[in-house]
């Protein structure tokens, strides 16, 4: 579940062999690593939320205190935990640099990726608990099958009435038809959105921003022909409807996907099809 | 599952929304300044009569009077949702039978203008 911890950056590595291994906390922003002997510590303290299914019969919080340079994120900080004080703590993580979605958790009560959370912007004690909304599988670590449930049912890929043979060539896409959905295609699946949306917490059955998102996506695509089919489960009551634009989704989405504007253009255009089949003599959207 | 209806309800809505958002604002500047006495010229009493008075000037006054109702009922059942008030039949029904009313009463002094 967990991948191996790599070791903190070394404070004694100086200047002179540091090309040789690069800061394996370095995320690719301009925070990373500096270089010198200045780095500052600072101890930590964590409260994390811990359930064990074989031994628990409900979750409680767990306190932990441990030195972090001040540059690193919730994540250096619990896998630090876990590596010098408490190996039976389990969390997501993969890639550390907010590309794989996984990480995803409530830190002081906000949904967040925690290789995203600098711990320079938290003061006092962070408090740590698994997302919202879904199941607990054990510690920090979330049950996603209603979300994947949801993202089969939206289909997100490319639909085609007929299939061209690969001597067809390729299917072409001009850079405007690209823009028109390539916003809504930067979707990590890291469920931020279902976490902070108080219509799926209040409706678990609401198909939610992230699958309805996509689904607007491949409705864009100018290669796709299965809007029809998708509406079918995107202009139900459980489906878009059941949106009230609270605007969170965007609020906490890591990839600035805007999943509200793809859900308030969803509705338009389901509003547009129930005009054309009920206002419309013989109208099909 | 079935497509759902919402749409009936919810482009009223959205139009309504667009309305406050332009007019709202421009109205509530407008009676303030009327307030402390500053009305600028044209908009007098006597001209936004003649205003309303005209078939077209009904026409707009309801238009944007009506959504902007509309629109109020709508988000405020949307709000009600999201704090947890489930009984969205009966908020539902009360808030729109109220933009209705508040509809049917503008129409009613349009008409009497």
């Amino acid at each position: 579940m967990n991948a191996p911890f790599p070791p903190p950056p070394s404070q004694e590595g100086g200047d002179g062999g540091s090309q040789a291994m690069p800061a394996p906390y370095h995320d690719g922003l301009p925070s990373g690593r500096p270089s010198g002997k200045t780095m500052k510590e600072r101890l930590v303290q964590l409260e994390v939320l811990r359930y064990n299914p074989d031994t628990d019969t409900e979750a409680h919080f767990q306190r932990y205190e441990v030195m972090c340079q001040e540059e690193w994120v919730v994540l250096d900080a619990l896998n630090k935990v876990k590596e010098s004080i408490d190996p039976t703590l389990n969390y997501r993580w993969s890639c550390h640099m907010a590309v794989c979605g996984s990480c995803g958790m409530m830190i002081n009560g906000e949904p967040k990726l925690s290789c995203h959370s600098f711990l320079r912007d938290y003061e006092g004690v962070i408090r740590v608990e698994p997302l919202t909304h879904f199941p607990v599988e054990r510690d920090l670590v979330t049950a996603p099958d209603d979300f994947m449930e949801k993202l089969k049912r939206v289909k997100p890929y490319v639909i085609t009435k007929q299939k061209k043979p690969i001597e067809a060539g390729e299917y072409k896409q001009t850079p405007a038809q690209l823009m028109k959905f390539r916003q809504y295609s930067m979707c990590i699946n890291c469920m931020l959105c279902y976490a902070a949306c108080p219509e799926y917490g209040l409706t678990p059955h609401f198909v939610g921003p992230a699958a309805l998102t996509l689904a607007h996506r491949y409705n864009l695509d100018s290669r796709d022909e299965g809007r029809r089919e998708r509406m079918e489960v995107v202009a139900t009551r459980e489906g878009v409807w059941e949106c009230t634009f609270v605007g969170a989704c965007s609020e906490v989405c890591p990839a600035q996907v805007d999943p509200a504007s793809a859900l308030q253009q969803l509705k338009i255009v389901g509003s547009i099809d129930w005009i054309v089949e009920h206002l419309l003599p013989g109208g099909k959207p | 599952m079935a497509k759902s209806h919402k749409p009936v309800v919810w482009f009223p809505f959205a139009a309504g929304g667009t309305v406050i958002a332009f007019c709202m604002p421009v109205i509530v500047v407008l009676g303030l300044l009327a307030a402390l006495g500053q009305v600028p010229p044209g908009l007098s009493y006597e001209s936004l009569h003649g205003f309303a008075a005209h078939g077209t000037g009904k026409l707009i006054l309801f238009g944007v009077i009506a959504l902007s109702l509309w629109s109020s009922a709508h988000r405020l059942r949307c709000t009600c949702y999201d704090f947890g008030l489930r009984a969205d039949t009966l908020i539902a029904t009360m808030l729109y039978v109220a933009a209705i009313v508040g509809s049917a009463a503008t129409a009613m002094f349009l008409f009497r203008i």
